[in-house]
């Protein structure tokens, strides 16, 4: 730790250039945390179980609580905040209120954001492949069947 | 008893108020109002103590006991202070320099901030590392090595109430807080730190009575509430005497006043703060990390961050094991007749809440059933496990359970069916309770009513076939909202006319700020969305006793109600006097103030009118503490144990593989009377959110004991529901009985969906492979065991 090797990663961050004083064992949470103050994605498991940590590199969801934040030098990365135009919601967003998809809120983002790769690759999916492809995000509050609906709902739409 | 009643401590306050009002009402109540966050929790801006960064802050990373009972003999520290870059390593005698008695805890003083002398179990704080990089701290609370002398550890709830245990704590130190614990006070030589009796009738009369007797003992495992944020303070300097504590709580209140305790200050120089909560469930109450990370930051005068990892969130607070024996005598009718009951609390190394639940749960033990002979015993008890606490439900599942599994035992074994047995013998209004307190505001026909016809109860039941079983039951259960306690609001009309809430109840997802909003917005006559809720703050927002037990609509609701009056009141006189008319010709409508003769002012209007400019504020206050007669220490008897009853019922089909012995839960209804609802909902999430973390206490989430060690410390080994887990017809049910004293007729509903899923799924399995488990979880190995064990085949022991 004291021969902490660090480096600069330079990345795409939510459609904007950015540039990173990184340590190599520092992950990509931790670097948005402290770098960008970007809450959206939170660790929890920390283990790259639960999903609370999940961002986009290059519209994949990746664990944040996993990924080394050195990974994403010269990668395109998205986080809930880079999902509004302005102050307009993403659809996917004005999906999970409209359907009063959370209770805490607190593994929100991370499902929204397994619900941008999902429609971004199978625009139209079944129910069952809704759950399948969330069902590496834990919600304690269990409002998964809110969430199912919202992203019914917002399928096709987009 | 009546002389007792008079003299009872307990304040009997005043009924509600009523509001004075000739409209309708504002139709902000009763109406399914999004949540006021919603933008902010789909958008990532939402605030939780999670995201608090401060300038110059160190963070704190925890070293813990390795064994579960044992004496401190030497801390050495000298690897961990050479790591460069650690600011400081603090000791159980850092702390001791600082707070000359630093053991905290709501039930008993018990817990000290760091070991001392002693640890009393794998997992407990031992010392902390203080660095302005966690990845520095964390490696040097890896390198902080304790010597021990191990002593003989106790686990077991049962044998650790026995005479001749190993003692977990020489002395017992109860808080004054709650009267019948001092009776315990300074005694030696017992892990028993609460035994709590309700008696009723003559019990062995009762049993002479009884046609038959039925005689089972129930368990349940420990679980853990993992909330996905963790659990996590953060505090700092304020000023030259002052202390600022920003942490994830459901109790502001206690933590402030508990901190100031230890510290020996007066409660106005501790600022306590919370902002939204990624959950809680019982598990962020009390002082969890509040008192250490405050005696660091004092320590070393700088702000410091504790944040758990989820493996530590195991070590930190579990919902309590427990065992059961019930003992209940029917007659050939089918009328319960006398039971006795008897639990166990496995509490851990520190009491935290657990005599409150021992005592609150035990004395609902005999269930939602009108028995005349009752003889219920409740006991707390300290093992060398990690502490368990308040989850969700305070007990209440675990003792439902129990009852509602042996309900089912004995509808069977008199051949009725399950419905009809509960139909016989539940509660009713104007009827006794256990407790002696005449049953109010219930109507448990209807919950069974609900349930009958959701699940179809008259129809013909498919019961599979081969190697695939399917079955059916039901479960009712009760609980008493926590008593007593006080809440104040406070409500705000400002300069220009909009409002703001202060209260202190947490909004840990639950929905309390929409709910507050629309009393509040009820009474003002302007929508709920235009209101802010103002969160937790103790330098702004009034005492409340804590976000628990399903307390805060019935109780800050009515605080908020009569705040929001008040503030009613003090505008439409500035009106009157504006408008020269009298108050009676006024009413708030519309967000403004409308004069029967048609005449209209906003809000803004009337404040203009009294000060002259865009200025002032109108501060309406309230405040509510319901009755309560506290309960014969040796009878448990009381008029007025509990503000309002919560009623529940479940009900369950799974399909069983008697191959794997794994169960499919087809189908999970859940049904709560939640009085009338003010979001409707809010309240059915609510019971499906809560249907759905019992489902998984129930089926497989279980913590794994290896000598004291909890060896599945992580969601890789510990499992919590997902979205392939769920039932697919899964259902929250309101039944709306209102409440004569809660807030336009609620009452709280959070915890009511965890009472009955265990029992209506154990009861489904005997229904469908003839086999009876008594202890949770029912994974596929133990329903596998049991089957082959009542096939005569058992399996082997690895």
């Amino acid at each position: 730790m004291r021969e902490t090797y660090r480096r600069t990663i330079r990345f795409k961050l939510n459609g904007r250039p950015a540039i990173a004083q990184i340590a190599t064992h520092e992950t990509l949470v931790e670097v948005l945390r402290r770098d960008f103050s970007l809450f959206g994605a939170r660790e929890s498991c920390g283990q790259g179980l639960c999903g609370c940590c999940t961002a986009l590199v290059n519209g994949i969801a990746v664990s944040g609580c996993l990924y080394l934040a050195a990974f994403v030098d010269g990668a395109e990365v998205t986080t809930v905040e880079g999902l509004a135009l302005g102050t307009e919601l993403h659809p996917i967003q004005e999906s999970f209120v409209a359907n009063c998809a959370f209770q805490c809120g607190f593994c929100t983002p991370g499902f929204i954001l397994m619900t941008k790769e999902l429609l971004d690759r199978h625009p139209h999916p079944t129910t069952d492949e809704i759950r399948h492809y969330l069902s590496g995000n834990l919600c304690r509050c269990a409002a998964y069947p809110d969430i199912v609906q919202a992203v019914q709902a917002v399928a096709g739409r987009e | 008893m009546a002389s007792r009643y008079t003299e009872s401590t307990a304040k009997v306050i005043e009924p509600p108020g009523t509001t004075r009002r000739k409209s309708p009402g504002s139709g902000q109540v009763k109406r399914s109002v999004r949540r006021l966050e919603s933008r902010a929790k789909v958008d990532g801006s939402a605030e939780y103590i999670h995201n608090l960064i401060l300038p110059g802050m160190l963070y704190g990373k925890i070293a813990r006991s390795s064994i579960p009972h044992g004496r401190i003999l030497s801390i050495d520290v000298t690897a961990a202070l050479a790591v460069e870059g650690v600011h400081a390593v603090i000791t159980g005698e850092d702390v001791r320099r600082l707070i000359p008695d630093p053991y905290y805890g709501p039930a008993f003083h018990d817990q000290p901030i760091l070991a001392l002398e002693k640890v009393r179990y794998a997992g407990e704080p031992v010392a902390v590392a203080l660095a302005s990089d966690p990845h520095v701290a964390e490696e040097a609370a890896d390198l902080i090595s304790v010597e021990y002398e191990p002593l003989e550890p106790v686990f077991d709830e049962v044998a650790a109430a026995k005479a001749d245990a190993p003692i977990v704590h020489d002395k017992l130190r109860p808080a004054a807080t709650f009267a019948d614990l001092k009776y315990l006070q300074g005694q030696s030589g017992t892990n028993v730190a609460l035994s709590a009796h309700v008696r009723r009738g003559d019990l062995e009369k009762g049993f002479r009575e009884s046609d038959h007797i039925f005689e089972d003992t129930f368990r349940n495992g420990k679980v853990i509430h993992a909330p996905l944020e963790p659990y996590v303070t953060v505090a700092e300097l304020a000023g030259a005497n002052g202390l600022t504590i920003h942490t994830a709580s459901q109790s502001p209140s206690f933590v402030r006043s508990e901190v100031s305790r230890l510290l020996g200050w007066p409660e106005n120089r501790v600022r306590v703060r919370t902002a939204f909560l990624g959950g809680g469930f019982g598990g962020k109450l009390y002082i969890k990390l509040e008192a250490l990370v405050a005696a660091c930051t004092l320590l070393v005068r700088k702000p410091v961050r504790i944040a758990l990892t989820m493996e530590e969130q195991f070590y930190t607070i579990t919902k309590h094991g427990a065992t059961v024996r019930l003992k209940t005598g029917v007659n050939k009718d089918g009328r319960i007749v006398a039971r006795e009951a008897e639990t166990w609390w496995n509490g851990g190394a520190y009491a935290d809440i657990g005599p409150r639940v021992a005592q609150k749960s035990g004395f609902t033990s005999a269930g939602p059933y009108d028995i005349e002979h009752i003889a219920l015993e409740s006991h707390a008890i300290y093992t060398n496990e990690p502490p368990a606490g308040a989850l969700r439900g305070f007990g209440i599942s675990q003792v439902v359970w129990a009852y509602e599994s042996q309900a089912d035992i004995i509808a069977r074994a008199l051949k009725m069916d399950p419905l009809e047995f509960r139909r016989r013998n539940i509660l009713r209004e104007g009827r006794p309770h256990a407790t002696g307190m005449l049953m109010t505001d219930i109507n448990i026909d209807a919950i069974l009513d609900r349930l009958a016809e959701r699940m179809e109860w008259d129809r013909p039941f498919d019961r599979g076939s081969g190697t695939i079983r399917r079955g059916r039951g039901i479960a009712i259960g009760i609980k008493a909202c926590v008593a007593p306690t006080t809440s104040v609001a406070m409500v705000n009309i400002y300069g220009d006319g909009s409002c703001g809430i202060c209260c202190s109840t947490v909004d840990m997802g639950q929905g309390s700020d929409t709910a507050m909003a629309q009393i509040a917005a009820e009474i003002l006559g302007v929508t709920a969305e235009a209101i802010r809720v103002i969160h937790p703050d103790t330098d702004v927002t009034p005492y409340d006793m804590a976000t628990l037990g399903s307390r805060s609509t019935y109780h800050m609701g009515n605080a908020v109600r009569r705040a929001a009056d008040d503030a009613r009141t003090q505008l439409l006189r500035m009106a009157a006097t504006a408008l020269q008319t009298d108050i009676d010709e006024l009413e708030c409508r519309d967000g403004a103030v409308i004069a029967q003769s048609g005449t209209r002012m906003t809000f803004r209007d009337v404040m203009v009118a009294r000060f002259a400019m865009q200025a002032g504020n109108i501060i309406g206050v309230g405040s509510f503490i319901p009755p309560y007669e506290k309960p014969d220490h040796d009878t448990g008897q009381s008029r007025q144990i509990t503000p309002f009853w919560m009623l529940g019922g479940a009900g369950a089909e799974v399909e069983v593989d008697t191959e794997t012995g794994r169960i499919q839960v087809t189908k999970l209804v859940n049904v709560g009377d939640a009085g009338s609802a003010i979001n409707p909902d809010i309240v059915e999430r609510q019971l499906i959110g809560a249907g759905i973390m019992q489902f998984g206490f129930t089926i497989f989430e279980e913590m794994i004991f290896s000598d004291g060690q909890v060896v599945n410390a992580s969601f890789a080994d510990y499992k919590i529901p997902g979205m392939l887990d769920l039932p697919h017809d899964l259902t929250g049910e309101l039944v709306e009985v209102p409440h004569q004293h809660g807030p336009f007729g609620a009452k709280g509903v959070g915890e009511t969906g965890m009472f009955c899923v265990s029992p209506a799924i154990g009861n489904a399995l005997y229904d469908a492979i003839e086999v009876r488990i008594t202890e949770m979880p029912l994974t596929p190995e133990r329903v596998l065991r049991a089957l082959r064990q009542a096939q005569e085949q058992p399996l082997e022991r690895d």
